[in-house]
């Protein structure tokens, strides 16, 4: 452990933490627009300099560790200036698109242009212009919005391992990029569009369904696959508008394509939502659930006593879970009677 | 035939002299003196060779005939003038008078202390047998059986050796905290990116005598125990590359690396990896990053490579002049480096020195010359007798020390002191023709476009500092846009990541506090004092002199002249380009240029 203080306060934080993360723990909060706690520190925005006692110039506190007797100050007016000036830089070179942009309300850059009043007025210029849209199917790469925060590089290479994304250019040319600027093909795990502070990534199906207005957040697990993810729905009146996930479930906010982008099968009009039984005519009849599975029962009860249980094999799913799966050999075993029961997974 | 013990034929082929003819000039040479027989009569050793750069590439080819102990340079050697120098100078005794460089050579030299170019026009940088012939890989055959890595780190910090990379870290300093770094595998890298525009020290100390790189990083590979080292080298350099690589093999051939070096237990070997010409790749972490296989982005300091460099390992970093001037230290001892330069600054420096100068070339001086010795004796002067009104040293991470400041002592601390640096060694002399705000202007366009992109101060700040000052040199400058850049500035050297963003505002930084009125001219009467703004020139036909020959109505692309025969000629303002052909063309002097 270290002792230092922050902003006069006396502190004890353990050795290896930064200088933002030793803030953060004792509820200081510190600007950040590249930063992102699950990701390695990038140092690229800037905004979240302080001034250390002793240092000749303000230190990025989120690449910064902690040392034994620092005496950090979070804010001074030169500070402030100094993230006023990052801030009107990052904004000269970004569309003034707040109203129609679906990040709006959740997004970082809009949060500290709102808190520090700054328009992005001071330094006019030219503006980076990217009139070519990105064909896949998935994600919307709006790259006249980005930062360049780097973190959906960081995230791609570091939690998803596809490394689909880097830097590309250089300069005031600098661009995110898959490899040869070509359209995204990679898992559209959407990782990257859950890291990006900004509007510049984007669900292609979010556009325009709603941002926050009406908006309901409903958390629920993902009905894809074992594993399970805890999902966030985001809902307006009685349809998914987004799916998301937060960092302290599970699966620590990750998702795969699926859980991410394959929601609509919720609301789609040729979904099953009622049992139907096939009649000896070959048309399919609705049925009610409770006269379904006696239908069912009372077919499988007609097989075992006529052919034995052994006449019958259970097939489960690997997608199903875990509790799922220990319920269906318990049926076959305890309620049909037969060890024939197995799974995809053994193929 | 005359007798002689020694006959020697030195042919520079460094780029310069190649690009100017230097391999036929060779070619030439070893025909005609076969043709001639003359190898028979030469007791001991008779040999022509190719040497790297001298320096004063604006006289390559540059020919040495060295008979016995007298040395003849000969300047603007072409193939066929060989056969006469051959059967003058080499048969007849008689050297060609006409032929040989003149008072300016020896001036261009006078000043000048060779340590790390010694040898750069002496030898043939292709043979290491020439180099060992002149006493190379002793220091590191002494060092590797005699010395503990603690008394190679002494001795080098004794010699006051700074790095040359442009920071001017102490080199046994580095070495040290390399050497106590914890950990089993360890990296030396030479920096050979070399990126400043107009920078070339030290392609030439690798194209002229890349042996003496390797045997300094042999030496400071054994003073930090580290067993593999690379040479981060720009692939933009293809003869300095071949070179480097031959020199390697050779060395390899020797026992020089590899396994078991020079009958000790050290071992260590050398990989090259080419950049591919990023500016910022030669930053230390960016460049790491490079030989990884990443993109070249510099990441924030701490950690510092020395504990966790290349591969997370303790890695030293020092450029190719740094590592050039170890085995002389060696040889020679400390002592006798540190008796060269200053104080705080010690040892010699290679510059490239550039621009409005009468003798533009590679020199090597002590550290403390004063800037005045540089320009006046060894550059001869200001070409065209124009005035000196500057000169930038440190390239794009520089500043401008004006005319009134030439006895400054050029050394770390007193560069720095008026605002400028050392840095890796550009040195561009600039005369009244030269506007400063286009300099700013140039320099800034060029980190704003080799700006790794990492940073918004840099890679946003640069864009606007370089807007700003694109208007103020298109007249449409804004009476606060002097407050406005040292506004801008101030903020991206506090904020950047890294020293290209760090450093970018200073070109801007010093012409602003030496030059300001030349910014205010542009910005208020919306004149170039120098008159190379172009947008800012107006050009005019004075009536009472225009004789009517119609030499600029014809010359003018843009057909913004009119006139007729015996009528004074007009320019029309609204379709003149400002191409300046009107001006070069009229004999009468009669086209103004304001
Ligand atoms: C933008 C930038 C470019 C640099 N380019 C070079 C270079 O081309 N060659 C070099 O030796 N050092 C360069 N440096 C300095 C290196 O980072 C490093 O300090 C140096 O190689 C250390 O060697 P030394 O201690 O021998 O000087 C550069 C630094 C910066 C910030
Ligand atoms: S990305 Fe943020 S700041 Fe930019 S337009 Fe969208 S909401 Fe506004
Ligand atoms: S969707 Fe997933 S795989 Fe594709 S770029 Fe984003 S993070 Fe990488
Ligand atoms: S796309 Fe988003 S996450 Fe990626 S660099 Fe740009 S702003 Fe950051
Ligand atoms: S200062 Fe410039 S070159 Fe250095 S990290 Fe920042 S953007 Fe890259
Ligand atoms: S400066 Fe060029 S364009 Fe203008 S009048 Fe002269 S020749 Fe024509
Ligand atoms: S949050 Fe520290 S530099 Fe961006």
């Amino acid at each position: 452990m270290v002792s230092l203080t922050i902003n006069n306060k006396k502190v004890s934080v353990p050795e290896d933490l930064t200088i933002l993360e030793a803030a953060s723990r004792n509820g200081i909060k510190v600007p950040t627009l590249c930063h992102h706690p699950q990701l390695t520190p990038f140092g690229g925005c800037r905004l979240c300099v302080v001034s250390v006692k002793g240092m000749p110039k303000p230190v990025a506190s989120c690449t910064t560790t902690v040392s034994e007797g620092m005496e950090v100050t979070t804010s001074t007016p030169e500070i402030e200036d100094l993230r006023k000036l990052v801030l009107e830089l990052i904004l000269s070179d970004h569309p003034n698109d707040c109203m129609t942009c679906e990040a709006t309300g959740s997004c970082a850059l809009q949060e500290l242009a709102y808190a520090y009043g700054v328009r992005g007025e001071a330094y006019p210029g030219e503006r980076r212009v990217y009139a070519k849209r990105d064909g896949n199917p998935f994600i919307e790469r709006d790259m006249e919005k980005c930062i360049l925060c780097g973190r959906c590089v960081k995230v791609c290479d570091e939690v998803q391992g596809v490394e689909a994304l880097d830097f590309t250019y250089r300069g005031f040319r600098s661009k995110i990029c898959p490899s040869y600027e070509d359209d995204l093909d990679c898992e559209f795990c959407g990782q990257c569009v859950s890291v990006c502070p900004t509007g510049a990534l984007t669900g292609k199906q979010w556009a325009r369904r709603g941002r926050y207005e009406g908006v309901r957040e409903v958390d629920t697990t993902c009905p894809y696959c074992g594993t399970g993810c805890t999902l966030t729905t985001h809902v307006k009146g009685n349809e998914i508008v987004r799916v998301s996930s937060k960092p302290w479930t599970p699966n620590e906010g990750w998702l795969c394509v699926k859980g991410r982008f394959g929601y609509k099968y919720v609301s789609s009009p040729d979904r099953l939502t009622k049992p139907l039984i096939r009649r000896a005519s070959g048309e399919f009849e609705e049925t009610s659930w409770t006269a379904a599975l006696e239908y069912t029962a009372a077919w499988f009860k007609k097989i075992r006593e006529k052919h034995s249980a052994d006449a019958i094999g259970g097939l489960s799913s690997a997608r199903c879970t875990n509790e799922e799966n220990y319920l269906f050999q318990k049926f076959m075993r305890a309620g049909v009677g037969t060890n024939n029961v197995d799974h995809c997974a053994r193929l | 035939m005359m007798q002689r013990n020694n006959i020697e034929i030195r042919v520079c082929m460094g780029t310069g002299g190649v690009a100017s003819g230097g391999t036929e000039v060779l070619a030439a040479f070893r025909q005609e003196v076969a043709a001639s027989g003359i190898a028979a009569s030469v007791k001991e050793h008779c040999s022509t060779h190719q040497v790297g750069c001298r320096g004063l590439c604006a006289k390559d080819v540059l020919v040495d005939v060295a008979i016995d102990d007298e040395k003849v340079t000969y300047q603007f050697i072409k193939p066929d003038m060989v056969p006469r120098i051959v059967k003058e100078h080499l048969l007849e005794n008689k050297p060609v008078d006409e032929w040989r460089v003149g008072e300016d050579y020896d001036r261009f030299n006078q000043k000048q202390i060779k340590v790390v170019l010694a040898d750069c026009g002496r030898i043939d940088p292709e043979e290491i047998d020439a180099y060992i012939a002149i006493g190379g890989y002793e220091a590191a055959r002494d060092v590797l059986n005699n010395w503990y890595p603690e008394e190679v780190i002494t001795e080098i910090k004794q010699s006051g050796l700074r790095g040359r990379g442009g920071a001017g870290f102490p080199t046994g300093l580095k070495w040290e905290l390399g050497k106590k770094a914890p950990g089993d595998v360890k990296y030396i890298i030479c920096n050979a990116d070399e990126g400043d525009p107009g920078a070339f020290m030290d392609r030439a100390v690798i194209e002229g005598n890349p042996h003496s790189v390797i045997e300094g990083m042999l030496i400071g590979a054994y003073a930090i125990c580290a067993h593999h080292g690379y040479v981060y080298i720009r692939a933009e350099y293809p003869l300095a590359v071949e070179r480097l690589k031959r020199a390697l093999t050779q060395a390899r051939e020797r026992g020089f690396l590899g396994n078991r070096l020079f009958g000790s237990n050290f071992d260590f070997d050398i990989k090259v990896k080419l950049g591919a010409g990023a500016f910022v790749c030669g930053e230390e972490t960016a460049l790491i990053a490079s030989i990884e296989g990443q993109r070249g982005m510099p990441r924030p300091k701490p950690p510092f490579p020395v504990n966790k460099g290349l591969w997370q390992r303790p890695t030293v970093i020092n450029n190719v002049e740094t590592l050039a001037n170890i085995p002389a230290i060696i040889r020679k001892g400390c002592g006798w480096y540190a008796s060269y330069g200053t104080e705080k600054s010690r040892g010699t420096k290679v510059f490239a020195l550039t621009g409005k100068i009468r003798n533009p070339g590679l020199i090597e001086v002590p550290m403390g010359i004063t800037l005045r010795e540089i320009v006046e004796d060894i550059g001869g002067g200001i070409a065209g007798g124009k005035a000196l009104k500057a000169v930038q040293t440190g390239g794009p991470s520089g500043g401008c020390i004006p005319a009134s400041m030439l006895d400054l002592n050029v050394d770390y601390e007193s560069l720095a002191r008026v605002g400028s640096i050392v840095g890796s060694g550009g040195m561009i002399v600039l005369d009244e023709d030269n506007c400063m705000v286009n300099m700013a202007q140039y320099f800034v366009k060029f980190t704003q476009e080799e700006s790794c992109g990492k940073c918004v101060p840099c890679r946003v700040g640069t864009k606007r500092l370089l807007e700003i000052l694109e208007r103020i040199t298109k007249g449409q400058g804004r009476e606060d846009d002097i407050e406005r850049l040292e506004t801008l500035s101030g903020g991206i050297r506090n904020m950047s990541l890294c020293g290209l963003g760090q450093t970018a505002p200073n070109p801007v930084l010093s012409t602003i506090k030496y030059f300001r009125e030349e910014y205010e001219a542009h910005i208020r009467d919306k004149k170039c004092p120098s008159k190379v703004c172009k947008a800012l020139l107006v050009y005019s036909i004075d009536e009472k002199l225009c004789k009517a020959c119609g030499s600029c109505l014809r010359a003018c692309p843009a057909k913004a002249i009119t006139g007729e025969k015996k009528v004074p000629h007009k320019i029309d303002q609204a379709k003149c380009v400002k191409c300046g052909s009107c001006f070069d063309v009229c004999k009468f002097k009669s086209v103004m240029r304001d």
